[in-house]
């Protein structure tokens, strides 16, 4: 009998399918790896088993009972325990405190034991292999230390259904080791464990059984003996590219943006070297965490760089602001539309001049009909549904708050364009008329770089597709030469 | 046009409502006295609630107006005192004003401290200073010109509200007819959206903190003039009085939202609602209460209607 049994769960968030009916089981003594690229749907299926999100349909149940209304609190009742990358203790607080509030039963007035909760933090610490000393405030420690101390507060819930979120993607060797006898004692008591990693390598050594997630279904459950690491790419990416806008023929002009060498300490990207011509969309590929956006912010100037040179249209300069970036006619389209894409309590015009003021007023006083008109040749230009361009933009629909932001780097007459995800969460008719604006734009003439977790996006409408890993570009490929395995092995670092 | 300027609306018609009572029930009121003399005592919650709309659209607060306002009346007074004339003594105070707003405005942009925190600091620091420096002596022997710019009573009044009513109209036309203003609103609504379309959302705040100091400087000028003599303790409590009237006026307390027409009609409100109630022979006890039952009002109007909104809509359809 499985441990842990979750059958055909799905799950949506505003009309997008996250999990389709995936099913997944856990047995008693096992490891069992949970493999798939961004958004296929991994964290989603944690965060059902874990409580944090309520199913829409689907059943869980544990030794054999149904759970049928599942929370965070029943999911600790359970046994069941989340290790996340990020680990999330109170900062302030000492290691034995955190440890204690996850496992004292908590009636407000009890006197507090200070005794026994350091002997209890001292033997669960020891337990989960880690060497800190109980006393240490949580803000001084390391993040795999954090880590540690995660597994030392699931130990001492009992947890039998142990899940680990990318445990050991900021560990050293040494650490990663420790942790792997850690795990292997856990499944010795008999307790179940949901490893989730983009390190193949790792997966062949620690886990018995894999499970591998793509667009929100489970594609294969094997047995880690029968499975190679070409197998389990091949599984991870097997999709047909479809519904995404290809790009036509563009003929590619000069060199557009060079960039040698470029580091930034501070955005942890290092030795990055590559060139867009006019006319051609590169496509920047990598997993969450390798560095494409900060790579972008580096170019922008919200992180100047600190090594290497960029040019553009041959002249070499230091970015050091997102003005300078303006004026050298360097646009960037943020991941994040919400925080940081359009300003939602504006009008639609308003979002669209932000960038680009200087062109819509004269000695600093805003011409109002010209910035109305202005707004009215995008909203056209890019089919932008609002009622008027005196809209407030955060009450338009997530595509078409999107299509703002992208008039707002038009409206400056870019050269260059960075888009960072510029399709992630809009809808399947907004995406692909997004992606004809792209190619409307280099057939002008302008240089795109288009990051994105999408590999069929970035199959379909890249000249060229950079791949990162681990801060710097692991490879080059030209569209002829792209795939999504090789480009997944490159982004996994096994080229 | 309804749905835009709800709040303008609303408190139109609660000053109407209360002028509609009192003109039926004490139509004393309205003596052309009576009317001065409550314009002029609200003339410096009026000057300094135009820079503090500002500061508000920028997302921060400044509760050091009250004590920058103290500061300046003593600058302006020792200014005429050293021989300066009348006007000059007054720019003097501005330019101090503006010091004092410099300095909360570089701790806020630049050594990034919050500034309930920096004003609430200055707040104390500037008024117990003036206060260890002035021993509490009044500023007296004024020139003999100083008392209404030298010139008549009436023509001073006059200039004084007129300069107000130039600055009002001038701060609500700039706020939207200028990049400037476009600038203050972006910062205030999403500082990293700002940063992103190049506005250097730290140069705004601390430019709004400078320039409500020197505001500041000038409603103490204004109020200053009428007087012999001028006290080291003017402006106590001033700051809330100003807070109270943007708030009242629709300004969202987190930023990006408001404009300077809802505050004037914060300050009108808060203005007659106290001598108002006098007149209805209520005791001045209940006047503060009043307006905070008012305060209280206007924040959980904008709370409810943030909530029930489309706003609302934006939050709950993001995915975790």
């Amino acid at each position: 009998m499985a441990l842990l049994d979750a059958t055909a769960i799905t799950k949506s968030f505003a009309g997008v399918q996250a999990l389709r009916g995936v099913s997944f089981a856990l047995r008693s003594g096992e490891v069992h790896a949970l493999l798939g690229e961004n958004g296929a749907g991994k964290s989603t299926l944690i965060k059902v088993i874990t409580g944090a999100e309520k199913a829409d349909s689907g059943t869980l149940t544990v030794d054999g009972h149904l759970v049928p209304h599942h929370s965070p609190a029943a999911a600790r009742a359970l046994g069941i325990a989340a290790v996340y990358q990020q680990p999330a203790l109170f900062p302030d607080l000492t290691v034995e405190e955190n440890i204690a509030l996850a496992l004292e039963s908590a009636s407000v007035w009890r006197r507090i034991d200070w005794r026994a909760r350091r002997l209890q933090a001292r033997e669960l610490l020891e337990r989960s292999g880690a060497e800190i000393q109980p006393e240490r405030t949580v803000s001084t420690l390391s993040m795999p230390e954090q880590q540690l101390v995660e597994i030392a507060k699931a130990i001492g819930a009992r947890a039998r259904i142990l899940i680990l979120d990318e445990p050991t993607a900021s560990l050293t060797d040494r650490e990663v080791e420790r942790l792997f006898r850690v795990i292997g004692a856990l499944r010795g008591e008999g307790a179940g464990i949901v490893y989730i990693s983009h390190r193949l390598d790792e997966v062949a050594v620690i886990a018995d059984r894999v499970t591998v997630l793509r667009d929100g279904q489970n594609v294969a459950t094997r047995d880690v003996r029968d499975v190679d690491r070409g197998e389990l790419v091949r599984l991870m990416v097997g999709r047909d590219i479809q519904a995404i806008f290809p790009k036509g023929d563009v003929p590619i002009g000069e060199i557009a943006l060079d960039v040698r060498k470029l580091g930034c300490r501070a955005a942890g990207i290092h030795d990055v070297t590559f060139e867009v011509r006019r006319g051609e969309i590169l496509g920047i590929a990598g997993l969450v965490g390798s560095g494409r956006t900060e790579l972008a912010e580096t170019l922008f100037g919200l992180t100047p760089c600190d090594d290497g040179a960029i040019a553009l249209q041959d002249d070499i300069m230091r970015i050091e602001s997102p003005a300078e970036a303006i004026r050298m006619k360097l646009g960037y389209l943020p991941e994040d539309r919400r925080q940081h894409g359009v300003v939602m309590e504006m009008p639609v015009a308003a979002n669209i001049s932000l960038a680009n003021l200087d062109a819509v007023s004269r000695h600093g006083l805003i011409d109002h009909a010209l910035e109305r008109s202005l707004a009215r040749s995008y909203v056209e230009r890019l089919r932008i549904k609002t009622p008027s361009v005196y809209t407030e933009t955060g009450s338009l629909s997530g595509g078409n708050q999107q299509k703002v932001a992208v008039a707002r780097w038009l409206a400056i007459a870019p050269e260059v364009l960075i888009l960072d995800e510029p399709t992630q969460g809009v809808d399947i008719g907004s995406k692909s008329e997004i992606h004809q604006i792209m190619v409307e734009l280099v057939e002008r003439g302008m240089a795109i770089v288009m990051i994105s977790s999408e590999l069929p996006e970035i199959l379909g409408m890249s000249d060229r597709i950079a791949v990162m890993h681990a801060g710097t570009i692991a490879g080059i490929l030209s569209r002829a030469e792209a795939t999504q395995e090789n480009i997944l092995a490159l982004a996994l670092g096994h080229a | 046009m309804l749905q835009r300027h709800r709040r303008e609306i609303s408190l139109i018609v609660s000053i109407l409502a209360i002028v509609a009572v009192l003109a039926v029930v004490a139509p004393g009121f309205f003596t052309f006295a009576n009317q001065r003399d409550l314009m002029l005592a609200n003339m410096p919650v009026l000057i300094v609630a135009l820079g503090m709309v500002l500061v508000i659209l920028t997302g921060q607060i400044d509760i050091s107006v009250g004590s920058q306002f103290a500061i300046c009346s003593v600058a302006t007074g020792v200014f005429a005192r050293m021989g300066l004339p009348t006007p000059l003594a007054g720019v003097g105070a501005c330019l101090v004003g503006a010091l004092m707003g410099s300095v909360n405005g570089a701790l806020v942009a630049w050594v990034r401290i919050p500034s309930i925190v920096v004003t609430l600091a200055t707040m104390v620091a500037l008024r117990d200073g003036l206060r260890w420096v002035t021993q509490g002596a009044w500023v007296q022997d004024l020139p003999p010109g100083f008392q209404w710019f030298g010139q008549s009573q009436a023509a001073s009044e006059v200039i004084t509200a007129g300069c107000a009513a130039v600055l009002a109209v001038g701060m609500n036309w700039g706020l939207r007819n200028l990049a400037a203003g476009r600038v203050v609103y972006a910062t205030g609504s999403s500082p990293n959206a700002a940063r992103l379309a190049g506005i250097n959302p730290r140069l705004v705040v601390f430019a709004v903190f400078v320039l409500t100091g020197a505001l500041t400087g000038f409603a103490a000028v204004c109020n200053a003039v009428r007087f012999l003599q001028i006290p080291s303790n003017a402006g106590i409590g001033l700051e809330l009085k100003v807070i109270a009237a943007v708030v009242v006026g629709g300004v969202a307390i987190s930023g990006g939202r408001g404009t300077v027409a809802g505050t004037l009609l914060g300050v009108l409100l808060l203005g007659v609602i106290g001598p108002a109630l006098t007149f209805l022979g209520f005791s001045a006890y209940w006047e503060r209460a009043i307006e905070g039952g008012i305060i209280l009002a206007a924040v959980s109007m904008d709370a409810v209607r943030v909530r029930s909104g489309k706003h609302a809509d934006i939050v709950s359809a993001q995915p975790a």
